[in-house]
């Protein structure tokens, strides 16, 4: 691979493992949400993500040109190959944290995603044309979620706060920039982070407000995802996902 | 909402009973369906609700064994198929729910006579799901045992159940399909996948019996039920009619027969198979087996953690509510 391709790899990997992570998180609560309606809607949120690593993990697989293939790619790295940016990692927690999770990371990929729609790379931008539409369609259920747990009981609306309070230290990184994913967007194929920071802080606070709660600017606190830096979670979520293919390895199933 | 309507009614006289009676019999023996709307006997419904809340509680319950393996599951694509099957699951228990509905009871009551142990569920998913072929073996073999069994109602005499069952039907071929793929996989694989394979099928084999129920002598809704329509085979004819269909499958993947005495019986034009241990049965549908007590619990753990949530929902209503009658004002 040269440098390029190398650059396109590792961008490729990283929202690979965003979604990977995720939409483990999210098949969590598979019969144990609290309505069954629930069970099923997170379930649904959690193959759209599936579907998404998958994409992005063989395109992956293709540039890399060494025969490997979206598993072992998924299955066959530690904590430290993992990119994932952090907020996609973190435990379930209760309902009122996963769903807050989901909104903000929604609203983020609704305008990320839509950007990506114009990456020159087309292959890039046919899976974020179908990503799109699905963060759309996630964000419909996860905004009333937050407005009714908000406004709903003295309980909910305390949980709610919690969520936000422990969130904030992990957004900043949405919006964190590395040399190499710059040299991607120069090149016309990623997007600029950076400049979606200011949109979404305006549309959170603007949402929250309604509902009269507060959320900070976003800041730089906590990162390392990119560069395989974790919270002590990952590995957790790695022995639990990779368990068959490491006792059993190289075997089909 | 029925349920409120029948209250409003008037008291019966027995003559009006006794026509209605008739008239509830000539659709039964006329194939006509019965509707929500229309007069049933009480022990007709009582008999539905019984049986239709049991299998939606066996829907649900069965979530959690496969469920079991959702973050573990071997591939990205196995973990697509498996998650979209468990939430399938979840949809037809959703569906069946509201056909229960349909006959004057809520689903918080039903989910309350699951939790207490006064309603049942499908006996097969209080056994656990150890490894990764078991997720296979389930699917092939406990969703193929359903299928056989619901094919059946797709004939019931209740309208909406026989309509939930024809739209079930329809996803739990593909739910044995995956299953079956996943066995295949491991037949086909390394000897320690094939014992996997064999391992699983074992023990699955005759709880999957067990699901059909008692032999048609010991059973003590199926009179009945097969008087009224709402089952239309019998269990031992269902059952054998399951084994039929499998042993070549088991052939197939060319795994050892789970029971010695399974022959092919030339004269009855069925294979042979051997007893079931009914005192097994009995000791897993009365509680005892080895996982009722952790399915309930779950299933009550999940309940109380989501209480805020659907308190915060109600109050979220009410205040919205006010809200709009206060603007009408
Ligand atoms: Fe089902
Ligand atoms: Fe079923
Ligand atoms: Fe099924």
């Amino acid at each position: 691979m040269n440098v390029e391709q190398q650059n396109l790899f590792r961008f490729l990997v990283g929202l690979g493992d965003d979604a990977v992570v995720l939409s483990h998180r999210l098949s969590e609560w598979c019969s144990n949400g609290p309505y069954l309606e629930e069970d099923i809607a997170l379930s649904n949120i959690a193959l759209d993500y599936i579907g998404r690593a998958r994409m992005f993990y063989q395109y992956a697989a293709e540039i890399e040109g060494k025969g490997r293939t979206e598993d072992d790619i998924a299955y066959l790295r530690d904590e430290r190959q993992f990119t994932n940016l952090l907020i996609h990692e973190l435990p379930i927690n209760d309902f009122a944290f996963t769903m807050v999770r989901q909104f903000f990371v929604d609203v983020y990929y609704c305008e990320y995603l839509k950007q990506l729609c114009e990456s020159k790379d087309e292959r890039i931008a046919a899976i974020a044309a179908k990503a799109v539409k699905e963060s759309r369609y996630h964000l419909k259920r996860s905004e009333p979620w937050i407005r009714q747990l908000s406004e709903g009981t003295e309980e909910s609306r305390r949980r709610i706060q919690a969520a936000l309070v422990e969130l904030e230290n992990f957004v900043g990184e949405l919006f964190i920039m590395s040399d190499w994913e710059k040299e991607l967007v120069e090149a016309g194929i990623a997007v600029d982070r950076e400049k979606l920071q200011a949109g979404w802080d305006q549309y959170i606070q603007k949402f929250l407000a309604e509902s009269d709660l507060e959320f900070p600017d976003s800041q730089l606190q906590i990162r390392g995802g990119r560069d395989g830096i974790h919270t002590e979670h990952l590995g957790h979520m790695l022995s639990d996902m990779q368990y068959v293919q490491r006792v059993y390895p190289g075997l089909e199933w | 909402m029925d349920n409120d309507k029948n209250e409003e009614r008037p008291a019966m006289q027995p003559q009006d009973e006794a026509a209605l009676l008739d008239e509830f019999e000539r659709k039964i023996k006329a194939e006509e369906k019965i509707e929500p709307t229309d007069w049933m006997p009480e022990a007709y419904r009582k008999n539905l609700i019984r049986q239709m809340s049991q299998h939606a509680h066996s829907e649900v319950i069965g979530m959690q064994p496969e469920g079991n393996w959702i973050s573990r599951s071997p591939s990205l694509r196995r973990k697509a198929v498996l998650l979209a099957k468990v939430q399938d699951e979840g949809g037809h228990g959703l569906y069946l729910y509201s056909a229960t509905e349909t006959l004057g009871i809520s689903r918080s009551e039903m989910i309350e006579a699951l939790q207490t142990g006064k309603a049942k569920y499908a006996s097969i998913f209080n056994y656990p799901t150890l490894t990764w072929a078991d997720v296979g073996a389930i699917g092939w073999l406990v969703d193929g045992a359903a299928i056989v069994n619901q094919i059946s109602l797709q004939r019931t005499s209740y309208g909406p159940y026989s309509r939930a069952m024809i739209r079930i039907c329809k996803e739990e071929s593909f739910h044995q399909r995956q299953g079956y793929e996943i066995m295949y996989q491991l037949a086909k694989g390394t000897p320690e996948q094939k014992q996997m394979a064999q391992d699983s099928m074992n023990r699955f084999w005759w709880p999957s019996l067990m699901m059909f129920g008692p032999h048609d002598s010991e059973s003590a809704h199926s009179g009945q039920s097969m008087k009224w329509k709402i089952k239309r085979q019998s269990n031992d004819e269902l059952r054998q009619k399951f084994i039929d269909q499998t042993v070549p499958q088991i052939e197939v993947l060319g795994l050892e027969m789970p029971d010695p005495e399974i022959k092919w019986n030339e004269e009855r034009g069925h294979y042979d198979s051997g007893e079931i241990n009914w005192e097994e049965f009995y000791q897993v549908i009365n509680g005892s087996g080895p996982c009722n007590h952790q399915r309930i619990k779950h299933h009550v753990k999940a309940h109380e953690d989501g209480e805020w949530v659907r308190e915060a929902v109600r109050a979220y209503r009410a205040k919205q509510q006010a809200k709009s009658e206060e603007n009408a004002a």
